[in-house]
């Protein structure tokens, strides 16, 4: 904790050296002008920029980026060369903070979009229960609601450090960026259920999607109870349609492919119905030839966003590592960086308030003297459970096992300041 | 409009000053009653058990036919040689692949009643919900013959699909439950 303190205040030193040599410079122009200026008859010099001599634009009705923002996107992507299993991967390069905004939100869905009108979508609760009911969309949105900042990531993210046999030349989009975070808003699901009145013999429930192949994930029905809600708001505005409009199902911390999109349908019952995803897609091979089904929760995980893969550092000089860090468990307690290659570890700065199964932005100041390094982040959640490295993570899993991989990544910066994914 | 009945149970409480806590039960009452008729058009959820199969029968000689016409150009003429997802054979890396979407198999799967489910909800890709219940089961049965698990002539029905044992359920485990008894 020492030496990390000394390392900080030095870098704070450096910057503060920076801002008053700054002030000075600016001091010293403002001098050369006052000497300068024009005469009475004279208009406002038009050595300024454009914008300063002309009246601006209104604002529009719905407010979209700066078109000089147009290179921040979602990465596209498709499975199986379906035109409708397809994808989009958050730029989590190119963002910062811990919020993603709604239209850059990680989706993936396998039968496409549909289109469906909050005026007509209900959503059904039957099967083991005193009396089945149906809620208008309507209906819901005048009950009470909770809103919490949570993460949402794909149980296949990061897929290509799990499987692949060298590093893949990749960006943190590319490899990491099915995972993103909002604020969610919505109705607690206890209350749908204490309507129904769940039969003791409900155990899962059956969560059905309203779209073209009625996607299906079963869930238990004490994490209902917990914390799951019907997702009516993300970020405040409606949920988008790639998103599950007009409403989704968001259970806090479990796999993406669970919060079922466009849900229309909760059949509760003793036993999960195994659908599709639950037999393979979504499921594990162990190394000892075990098939692991219904594994939820996404553990404890961080990455470093910047700098990332892809990225080139300028020149040598002061930078700051930063990333995410979350954990499906809970809260995250600590991140540690290490600068090379896992030899050593300095505690960073998480930012603001650390809050349950939430994006977690750390930040910790980094000099680059012109070396190769290799940048690594470990992330430990309230649990104490802490990132695996990927021999550890690959000891557990057959060669082809994609799902759930939450290993320490690592970038690694070249002498020329190019960064790189790569294997510790 | 729905009402939101709230009771409200106040108690007491003596901390270092004493001020009253309302604890305020939310319970809501907006959901409508499903009639039995709109009920009964829901209920194609088909669980391991065989619950929600349906009424019919085929075999995989009348499946073949329908295969080749609306599944072979994704799936491959075999089964494992398409674009999409593979339906035959163990999981694992193939030949000389390096493509993990395609260690997957149906043939891996352990439950064989998911095969009928997803058929019928979901396939073909392009046009779901598009095929007879006879030939979901004709369909069924050709992939679990491709995988060598029935005859070509054997006819698969409720009952009979029902009692299919797919060689992974015995490696199958329902890690949230594991993970739910070792708390206890």
């Amino acid at each position: 904790m020492d030496i990390k303190k000394t390392k900080l205040n030095e870098n704070y030193d450096i910057n503060r050296r920076k801002f008053l040599f700054g002030g000075a410079t600016l001091a010293s122009v403002a001098v050369t002008s006052a000497l300068s200026f024009k005469s009475k008859a004279e208009t406002l010099s038009l050595d300024i920029p454009q914008h300063m001599q002309t009246p601006g634009t209104q604002s529009a009705e719905y407010g979209v980026p700066s078109k000089y923002e147009v290179d921040v996107k979602r990465k596209m992507e498709n499975f199986y060369q379906s035109a409708i299993f397809t994808g989009g991967l958050t730029p989590l390069d190119k963002l910062n903070g811990v919020i993603t905004p709604s239209g850059l939100h990680f989706s993936i869905h396998h039968n496409g979009i549909p289109e469906i009108s909050s005026e007509k979508h209900e959503l059904l609760v039957h099967g083991h229960v005193d009396k089945a009911l149906k809620w208008s969309v309507n209906t819901l949105l005048n009950y009470p609601m909770v809103s919490k900042i949570q993460f949402l990531e794909c149980a296949g993210n990061s897929a290509a450090n799990a499987v692949a046999d060298s590093p893949v030349d990749g960006s943190c989009t590319s490899i990491h960026g099915q995972v993103s975070c909002s604020e969610w808003t919505g109705v607690p699901l206890k209350y749908l259920l204490d309507e129904v009145g769940v039969k003791p013999n409900g155990k899962w429930v059956m969560c059905e999607g309203a779209d073209g192949g009625s996607h299906v994930r079963n869930v238990p029905l004490q994490k209902l109870y917990d914390d799951a809600i019907i997702a009516l708001y993300q970020n405040g505005e409606r949920v988008r349609p790639d998103q599950g409009y007009p409403m989704r199902l968001f259970l806090p911390g479990y796999e993406g492919n669970m919060n079922v999109k466009w849900i229309h349908r909760m059949e509760i019952s003793d036993i999960p119905s195994q659908s599709k995803d639950e037999q393979s897609l979504y499921a594990e091979y162990t190394r000892d030839n075990k098939l692991h089904q219904f594994t939820f929760h996404m553990e404890v995980k961080s990455i470093i966003t910047k700098p990332s893969g892809q990225q080139q550092l300028p020149n040598k000089g002061l930078y700051e590592i930063s990333g995410l860090a979350w954990s499906g468990r809970g809260k995250i307690k600590m991140v540690e960086i290490s600068v090379d290659g896992g030899k050593n570890w300095q505690v960073a700065e998480l930012e603001g308030f650390t809050m349950d199964k939430s994006f977690t932005r750390f930040r910790i100041p980094w000099q680059w003297r012109g070396e190769k390094s290799i940048l690594m982040s470990r992330a430990t959640d309230e649990f104490g459970n802490r990132q695996p490295t990927r021999s550890e993570w690959k000891s557990k899993f057959s060669d082809f096992t994609i799902n759930h991989f939450n290993a320490i990544n690592a970038w690694e910066i070249s002498k020329n300041g190019k960064v790189s994914n790569t294997y510790v | 409009m729905f009402r939101i009945c709230i009771f409200l149970m106040i108690t007491m409480t003596f901390m270092l000053k004493s001020f009253a806590v309302e604890n305020i039960k939310i319970v809501t009452d907006g959901g409508q009653p499903i009639s039995e008729k709109e009920l009964s058009k829901w209920q194609y959820t088909i669980y391991p058990d065989g619950r929600n199969l349906p009424e019919g029968e085929g075999t995989a000689l009348q499946g073949k036919a329908i295969y080749n016409a609306q599944c072979m150009a994704c799936h491959g003429e075999s089964g494992n040689n398409g674009i999409g997802p593979r339906l035959v054979g163990k999981q694992g890396y193939q030949n000389n692949s390096k493509n993990v979407l395609m260690t997957m198999s149906v043939g891996a799967w352990p439950h064989a009643t998911t095969i009928f489910d997803y058929i019928r909800r979901a396939m073909p890709h392009y046009a779901p919900k598009s095929l007879t219940d006879e030939q979901v089961y004709a369909l069924t049965a050709y992939i679990l013959n491709l995988n060598g698990l029935i005859a070509k002539d054997e006819k698969l029905d409720n009952v009979a699909l029902s009692k299919i044992q797919m060689p992974n359920e015995s490696i199958a485990i329902n890690m949230w439950e594991q993970e739910v008894n070792t708390q206890k």
